[in-house]
């Protein structure tokens, strides 16, 4: 019975580890990559891929969540970003990477009251199963990935930060994904191909 | 009567220095509180982040009150501190808590907490820039933690328990 018990535990463990290592840095993709499409359910019950917007040039795929304070930090300035980039071909895409059995706080009920809220008009979606954000490489939230459509696929453009300042979004000295946007509507090439920035760890 | 006034005066002074100790001790326990959360932006904290004593090992570990699996460890850290403090380890926890919530939330936490570690509040908005200076490989996700002496460095993107963190922490003392 002990034996058992020890055994378990260590499975416990082992498989805890193995998790954790799933995690860990220098996986998903890095700029000029072909990112993948998704299909993930949005907060209106609806499946939701980069395929369904004919007309974008490209997206701006945002990891995010309810319970992370730097992802709450920065609520208010993804919903400029989709207001600023919506119409000119750059929408933005939320993801919500998130294990709910551990945060609760990022379920679909939750995600629906956050969305209302704060009037979100950019599309709120699960990653269930958590198949999406190791593709990715996501590994924190808020985590962004700047997408430019081209023949070959959403190539990445950019990833990092929002900009940087999370603690005062009127201090702000260096908008990073506005940069790259902007330099992708003209045609130029992305000033600042990737940033780092604190966030909370990817809940597994 | 000289007798009783010598006494009242004596009571009135044993009185006075009472009262004037212990608020020097008040002070002094609010004054240990405030040494105990030093605020530095990233140039300030890298001392702590290279040697500053050639003979110790050093484990930094980056956290936040609002970082649920940081909490969850913090405990360890702890526990590695005491029981290694006699083999010239020192664990030293750099808060990432947002500035405005020292009060609101970090110190209270403290003090529930009674840490026995030293505790920094690294405050510096340019993340972009020391990220990489402490760890090329760091995403910028938290619990992160780095384990260093005079001969080893090593850097960790993840969670630990007290055995895990122990079996780290014995390659740079053994």
């Amino acid at each position: 019975m002990k034996n058992t018990i020890k055994i378990c535990l260590a499975l416990i463990a082992f498989l805890a580890l193995a998790s954790f290592t799933n995690v860990g840095g220098g996986h998903g993709y890095h700029v000029g990559d072909i990112a993948t499409d998704f299909k993930l359910e949005n907060i209106d019950g609806k499946m939701v891929s980069m395929a369904d917007f004919k007309d974008a040039k490209g997206f701006i795929v945002v990891f995010t969540c309810n319970t992370c304070p730097y992802a709450v930090a920065y609520e208010d300035r993804v919903e400029a970003l989709n207001k600023k980039y919506a119409d000119q071909g750059y929408p933005v895409i939320a993801i919500m990477p998130n294990n709910t059995d551990v945060k609760p706080g990022d379920n679909m009920e939750a995600m629906q009251a956050r969305a209302k809220a704060k009037g979100f008009t950019f599309p709120y979606l699960m990653d269930k199963g958590q198949k999406i954000y190791p593709q990715y490489g996501a590994t924190k939230t808020p985590h962004v990935y700047v997408l430019q459509r081209t023949k070959k696929g959403p190539q990445v453009k950019y990833i990092g930060a929002i900009d940087d300042n999370y603690q005062d979004a009127s201090a702000v000295n260096k908008r990073y994904v506005e940069d790259a946007v902007d330099a992708l509507l003209q045609g130029e090439d992305v000033p600042v191909e990737t940033t780092r920035a604190i966030g909370c760890s990817i809940k597994v | 009567m000289n007798q009783l006034v010598k006494l009242v005066i004596l009571i009135f002074l044993s009185l006075g220095n009472g009262t004037t100790s212990s608020n020097s001790v008040t002070a002094n326990a609010m004054g240990t509180a405030e040494e105990e959360l030093k605020v530095l932006n990233f140039e300030e904290l890298q001392s702590y982040l290279n040697s500053k004593e050639a003979k110790k090992t050093y484990v930094v570990n980056f956290w936040a009150t609002w970082c649920a699996p940081c909490v969850k460890e913090l405990p360890y850290f702890e526990q590695l501190n005491t029981n290694y403090s006699n083999a010239d380890v020192e664990v030293i926890l750099v808060s990432l808590d947002f500035p405005k919530h020292i009060d609101s939330k970090l110190k209270p936490f403290l003090k529930k907490n009674a840490l026995n570690s030293e505790v920094i509040l690294l405050d510096d908005i340019d993340s972009n820039t020391w990220i990489p200076k402490v760890d090329k490989n760091w995403s910028g996700a938290i619990p992160a933690t780095i384990i260093y002496n005079k001969s080893r460095r090593q850097f960790y993107e993840r969670s630990f328990n007290y055995a895990e963190l122990e079996t780290e922490l014995q390659q740079f003392i053994k």
